[in-house]
């Protein structure tokens, strides 16, 4: 995302302009050609689902984005968003399914049900945050603990069954549609969510004194704290913010698949961060924009529904996953060691 | 055969942007030792890259010993007997100083067909290297286990232990204390004595003069001359540096120093080697030198006054008032601003904007409704820092870390600026900074005296404590060791203060 304002448009910019978002035009055209080969692909059902996918992951890589830029990582996401789930999947039970896993608890509203999930989950982050601020354990180490941790306890709380036979009102979050899907626009409720974060964290990183620290730190941590910034405090918030984050994005998975188990979740660390790196989240520091982490999300889901369409085998896709990260990350830094 | 050992001859590179070189020479005689200088940004480091074969010339070509030759990278100039100190070290401080002599060309012994490291030749030929340039070192202890000018002394063994016959030594001796900085001379004489060519650069007049058989002149990537470093004069040397005449190193100061008020009484370290009982006081208005040898321990107590390292004892008073300061923060919110030494270790936030830079101490006061930050007043704030401080900058959004090393501080001087600060204490202000911006420089801090805010400059350039301090105060071995009037302060009497070991 280097400045391009003043650049004259000549044939030599346009050609760097293309190689600066290599991927984006890669998937674009892969976009342009699944929807000649299959009339579906452009369908409402599809976007629909295509929203639906990206808006928890987007939630996810938005709470992790805060650690990258600090130069620190969460393995534990994947995990906490499991456990979140489990937790949100257990309150929302019907009171009648055979096979509660608390029969004494009440039935609850789906609001207190998220709220309690955001605070359990809350804690979780703080616990992280203190860990790498107070006890200096790098972030990679810390979190593989606390990701290694979260499962044994989800385990523990669920008793290693899934959860299902979730009441109406909590399933209907995630599959239901604003106006009963009559608009002639796909708009899942679960737009509504991805979108309220994303304004929220934009708002947080760009116009806050907790964004301008974040990047401080993420900068030059030392130059930081001699510029008078708690370092500390920040990262713990920046944890907790991570974990909140993962709690919500849960609670909709959790919705949105209509069971929850220990296996929830599993793996979905790495394709946040995967994501953000691709939106040019700097592995450095420092840098970072919302924007650029949906564009990340984006391009894994395209890529994802495109190569479904086009029937390769799910093994090939995990192929094709492989090499985007890898490509956009070695593209990416070309633009940096350019300027050397 | 020329009389010459290596010669490059109108080098060219460009990087994006700028022409770091343009027609670039260097002549080198055997056994002499050439002198090469110029401000920050001539292209000294760069021309010797090119010689030692981290950047490629675009144009130009290199001849060592009368051949025409194409130098692929450091292994290859090492291998022709071309070594460089750089200016920045690269030390391995977890490795033994041994390896960090021999890394990437280990003595090998073949065992059967497999190739092992040869340790018990390596560490017998690293001492014999070590003792050759007078290090008392064992080569199997930990680099890390050195200090830093320590190293540099190991890195120069390294050179020396390629068997060279060309050394650059690129600024070897910025972190040197006086005893070390002999202890080089010494080596570099005996190395010139063998025949060496020696390549120097550095910023220190009275080392070039000392050391050197010849000098050329850099300025803007440019050739300017080579010159008999004995028919050469300081100044003579500056304006050819500068490219105009200097007539004053330090501007007139007006500032009047008033009545005592920030005291430090009994400040004393957590550490028992660094600075105890540090006892001293700053006017309104003053600029308090601080002078001493690397060691003395002056970063220290500056940054143990500033919240950064911890104290055991001691009590800071600012207009009687005591100030609590365990954090940086309580230094801020005390009026207290620190300027720190490393400008890119604990300064700059070298991917962010010169806007971010400026405005990270201070965002308190940019708040609509206690949340929000006003990006206007931020970029006014900028705007009016930029102007009066004449920062060269194409906007406010630019990358600090593509500012040259004077632009950034001036930025770092405005991020303290904006919090109207009584005490400023300054830590080597004008280090890595060029003869001209350098000047800038001072004239901020005179201003900042003559409003009234106590100054505290380290320096480790008499020079400049001469030339600009109302008060020198001498640290020696982390104890306070006394107070010479500015005006009667000279090298002498400084330095007798700043060897007064116990």
């Amino acid at each position: 995302m280097g400045e391009t304002k003043g650049m004259a448009l000549n044939g030599k910019s346009v050609i760097k302009f293309i190689s600066d978002h290599a991927i984006i035009f890669l998937i674009i055209l892969l976009a342009l050609f699944t929807w000649r080969n299959s009339q579906n692909f452009m369908s409402k059902d599809n976007l629909n689902n295509l929203i639906s996918n990206v808006a928890p992951r987007f939630i996810i890589a938005c709470g992790v984005s805060g650690c990258l830029i600090t130069k620190g990582t969460d393995l534990s996401a994947g995990r906490q968003v499991g456990l979140a789930a489990c937790l949100a999947a257990m309150m929302q039970q019907t009171l009648d399914y055979s096979a509660r896993v608390f029969d004494w608890m009440p039935d609850m509203h789906w609001t207190v049900a998220l709220i309690i999930t955001v605070v359990i989950m809350g804690c979780i982050g703080a616990v992280n945050g203190s860990v790498i601020a107070f006890l200096k354990v790098p972030p990679f180490i810390a979190t593989l603990g606390m990701q290694t941790l979260v499962y044994g306890a989800c385990q523990i709380i669920t008793g290693n069954q899934p959860i299902g036979g979730f009441k109406e009102s909590y399933r209907a979050l995630a599959s239901g549609n604003f106006f009963d899907n009559r608009f002639p626009l796909p708009l899942p409720y679960l737009l509504l969510p991805a979108l309220l974060v994303g304004i929220f964290m934009w708002f947080l990183y760009n116009k806050t004194r907790h964004g301008k620290y974040m990047y401080a730190i993420g900068g030059n941590e030392n130059a930081a704290q001699v510029a008078g910034v708690n370092v500390t405090a920040s990262l713990i918030r920046i944890y907790i913010l991570a974990a909140v984050m993962y709690a919500l994005a849960g609670f909709l998975v959790g919705s949105k698949a209509g069971g929850a188990s220990t296996a929830t979740g599993s793996g979905y660390e790495l394709e946040a961060i995967a994501a953000c790196t691709i939106g040019g989240v700097s592995v450095n520091g420092g840098v970072g924009r919302i924007s650029g982490i949906l564009v990340g999300v984006l391009v894994f889901e395209v890529l994802k529904i495109c190569l479904q369409f086009l029937r390769f085998d799910p093994a090939y896709t995990y192929i094709a996953q492989g090499l985007v990260i890898i490509v956009a990350v070695a593209l990416d830094l070309r633009k940096y060691l350019a300027k050397k | 055969m020329s009389e010459y050992r290596l010669e490059m001859h109108d080098v060219v590179k460009t990087f994006p942007g700028v022409k770091a070189l343009d027609h670039a020479q260097l002549k080198l005689r055997p056994g002499t030792v050439h002198a090469l200088m110029g401000e920050n940004g001539a292209g000294k480091s760069t021309l010797m890259k090119c010689m030692f074969g981290i950047y490629h010339m675009d144009e130009g070509e290199v001849v060592y010993e009368g051949e025409r030759v194409q130098i692929k990278g450091p292994l290859d100039a090492l291998n022709r007997g071309i070594a460089m100190v750089h200016q920045e070290l690269q030390p391995i401080p977890e490795r033994s100083i041994g390896e960090n002599i021999y890394v990437g060309r280990y003595p090998l012994k073949k065992i059967g067909p497999i190739s092992i490291v040869d340790h018990a030749k390596m560490y017998e030929d690293a001492a014999k290297v070590l003792k050759e340039v007078h290090l008392n070192f064992n080569p199997k202890a930990k680099l890390g286990s050195l200090s830093v000018s320590q190293m540099q002394l190991v890195e120069i063994a390294k050179a020396v232990s390629a068997d060279c016959k060309v050394l650059i030594l690129d600024e070897p001796t910025s972190s040197l204390t006086a005893a070390e900085v002999e202890a080089l001379f010494t080596i570099v004489n005996e190395l010139r004595a063998k025949g060496v060519s020696i390549v120097y650069i550095s910023h220190k007049m009275d080392e070039i003069l000392r050391i050197s058989d010849e000098v050329t002149i850099m300025r803007d990537g440019q050739y300017i001359g080579t010159w008999e470093a004995k028919e050469l004069s300081t100044d003579f040397i500056i304006t050819k540096m500068v490219g105009r005449e200097l007539s004053n190193l330090f501007p007139q100061r007006e500032n009047v120093p008033g009545e005592v008020v920030f005291e430090v009484e009994d400040f004393t370290s957590i550490n028992p080697k660094s600075f105890r009982h540090a006892t001293f006081n700053v006017r309104k208005g003053e600029i308090l030198g601080v002078a001493g040898l690397v060691g003395a321990q002056r970063t220290e107590l500056m940054e143990g006054l500033f919240g950064l390292r911890s104290h055991t004892s001691g009590k800071i008073t600012y207009q009687g008032r005591e100030l609590k300061i365990n954090h940086p923060k309580d230094a801020i919110n005390n009026g207290i601003a620190m300027l720190t030494e490393d400008r890119r270790a604990t300064g700059i936030l070298g991917v962010l904007s010169i806007a971010d830079n400026v405005s990270i101490a201070s965002l308190n006061q940019y708040l609509i409704g206690g949340i929000m930050l006003n990006d206007g007043k931020i970029e006014k704030l900028v705007q009016e820092n930029v102007n009066k401080l004449s920062i060269k900058t194409p906007s406010s959004k630019t990358q600090i870390q593509s500012l040259s090393g004077g632009n950034q501080q001036k930025v770092l001087i405005s991020r303290w600026l904006a919090n109207d600060p009584d005490v400023f204490i300054l830590d080597e202000p004008t280090r890595g900074i060029d003869v001209g911006a350098k000047y800038e420089i001072y004239c901020i801090i005179a201003d900042l005296a003559k409003q009234g805010k106590s100054v505290i400059m380290i320096s480790s350039e008499m020079s400049e404590l001469i030339g600009m301090s109302d008060r020198v105060m001498v640290m020696c071995d982390g104890r306070v060791t006394g107070f010479i009037d500015g005006a009667e302060a000279n090298q002498e009497n400084i330095m007798a203060l700043a060897t007064q070991f116990e």
